[in-house]
């Protein structure tokens, strides 16, 4: 979860509008209520009594964390005193960090978060108007010179503190999309974790400059291609969901409806009782994952030693899943918002990442809407050979089959990689993954 | 000689802790500059700090109630699609 408890920022992103609050918009730097470090410690004490599964605390906004250290630190203090069992995170722009990993090191952070869309100071005069630096605001390509340096020299100290850093950039069509490859490359370098390639939102009722001057977003496949281009260098994230910086919950599942402030004030939390609940949790979740991780490895086995597969190359295929979450494929296709991608290939099957839509049956109950919403979901579909759902309807299957993804709902309640997997070799054995393996040859 | 805040201002605390005449203070719907207190940070600063940070185009005014930061001018928004 995230708790708003930094308001200001000390610098402006093309991509950001410090006007908008809306609490029906789920993005970075949106927040309903703005909380003070005493309300926010007692909101994360009422949700991780409430969600025994919730671990990590971050601060993430709606400004810049580190540009309210005061508020900040004090929150992290709190925290580290009256619930040890929680992880810490931060995200920032750079521009302070510097000057504040000392007093970071000083709690249970588990990592720093930061936004890195440039090293190039010509690409970050076109993301960045101006920052505030030594009491001035300055503009264009001094400003992000500035900037620039201090989120490596940031880097390089968390780095060299020990403390772990992760990577966030946009990815701006035609501003900085080449450019995040390189990105890639230095901050892996320099020691960052892992490195999340976020989609530009820039809808023009966001009222953004890139909103308002038309500067387009990448399409899944773009921002699929450059996070598959990074990926030889880095360890990339594909689960990010681009939440709130009020979030609470599950990834795609905000629950914080349920803990207002003023819900919140009348909850009665004995945290001490419910550390020893959520201890409990987390070991049964513990054991959980490291019995299904064994079972996956004699599953492993058992195949390797039936040595049943013949070896062949196969060209790798895109394979759409819907699901609720637990792993397995347990969604209807028209109640799904978001379809997990996965490729499969004759080395096994990854995770590419996740495509949001609207459900299909949403809204109307004559389903009105319903086609030009299957539209929308076809597109997002677009590259994907199957689409694997717990059931798919009538309506949508022709339009499916017409558009190259076979829909499938023959594999309710089963793992999702086993599935992929089998659906693969169904394809092969149909021999649907040859004919493109020629065009592909005639390409390279 | 004093700047103002108005009614725009987003209440998002940046200028609050810069002001090296404390003449910034919460207030509702929105903060507030003491102009007995605020001297435009002559003497302190080059610029004045508040307008220095505000993200908020056209929020704080000075002395002559013109826009310290005017429309266009901290977001290179054109003008015409500030006003659509």
């Amino acid at each position: 979860m995230h708790v708003a408890v930094a308001p200001a920022c000390n610098i402006q992103c093309n991509y950001c509008n410090r006007k908008y609050d809306c609490a029906n918009e789920s993005r970075p730097g949106v927040v309903s209520e703005l909380h003070h470090p005493v309300q926010a410690v007692k909101k994360v004490l009422a949700v991780a009594a409430t969600i025994p599964q919730m671990t990590v605390l971050g601060i993430a906004g709606p400004g810049d964390p580190l540009a309210n250290p005061e508020r900040t630190f004090e929150t992290f203090r709190m925290l580290s005193e009256q619930a040890p069992d929680i992880k810490l995170c931060v995200s920032t722009n750079g521009l302070s960090l510097p000057e504040q990993v000392e007093q970071l090191s000083q709690y249970n952070i588990d990592h720093v978060t930061i936004t890195i869309n440039c090293v190039d100071p010509d690409v970050g005069a076109q993301i960045y108007p101006w920052i505030f630096w030594k009491n001035k605001r300055i503009k264009g390509r001094e400003a992000a010179e500035i900037l620039i340096a201090q989120q490596q020299k940031g880097l390089e100290m968390l780095v060299a503190k020990g403390i772990l850093v992760k990577v966030n950039s946009v990815m701006i069509p035609g501003v900085n999309d080449k450019h995040l490859e390189e990105v890639s490359k230095i901050v892996k370098a320099k020691g960052a974790f892992l490195h999340n390639v976020m989609p530009l939102i820039s809808e023009a009722e966001h009222g953004t400059f890139y909103g308002l001057t038309g500067q387009r977003g990448p399409t899944n496949e773009e921002l699929q291609a450059l996070q598959d281009a990074c990926e030889g260098d880095m360890n990339m994230m594909r689960h990010c969901r681009q939440c709130r910086a009020d979030a609470v919950g599950l990834l795609g599942e905000d629950r914080g409806s349920e803990f207002t402030m003023d819900k919140v004030e009348k909850m009665e939390i004995n945290y001490p009782e419910a550390m020893k609940m959520r201890a409990e949790v987390h070991a049964a979740i513990n054991e959980e994952l490291e019995s299904k991780r064994l079972a996956k490895e004699s599953k492993v086995q058992v195949i390797n030693i039936q040595g049943i597969k013949p070896k062949v190359k196969t060209r790798p295929a895109l394979i759409a899943v819907a699901t609720k979450g637990g792993g397995v494929i347990n969604e209807h296709f028209g109640h799904a918002g978001e379809f997990l991608i996965y490729e499969a290939s004759s080395e096994g099957v990854r995770f590419i990442g996740h495509r949001k839509t609207t459900p299909y049956c949403e809204g109307d109950i004559s389903c009105g809407d319903g086609e030009s919403v299957l539209d929308k979901t076809l597109k997002v579909l677009a590259g994907c050979e199957a689409v694997l759902c717990s059931k798919v309807g009538y309506e949508p299957w022709g339009p499916l089959e017409a558009a190259g993804i076979q829909p499938n709902g023959e594999h309710a309640m089963e793992p999702i990689e086993d599935a992929v997997l089998k659906v693969y070799e169904e394809m092969r054995v149909a021999g649907k993954l040859e004919a493109k393996v020629d065009e592909q040859q005639k390409v390279a | 000689m004093a700047l103002e805040i108005i009614e725009l201002c987003t209440n998002c605390w940046a200028c609050e802790p810069l002001c090296p005449s404390k003449a910034i203070y919460e207030a509702k719907p929105h903060f507030m500059i003491d102009p007995d207190k605020c001297n435009e940070c002559s003497g302190d600063f080059e610029d004045s700090q508040c307008a220095s940070i505000c993200p908020i185009e056209g929020a704080i005014l000075n002395a002559d109630g013109e826009a310290m930061n005017p429309p266009g001018s901290l977001t290179n928004i054109p003008l015409q699609k500030l006003a659509a």
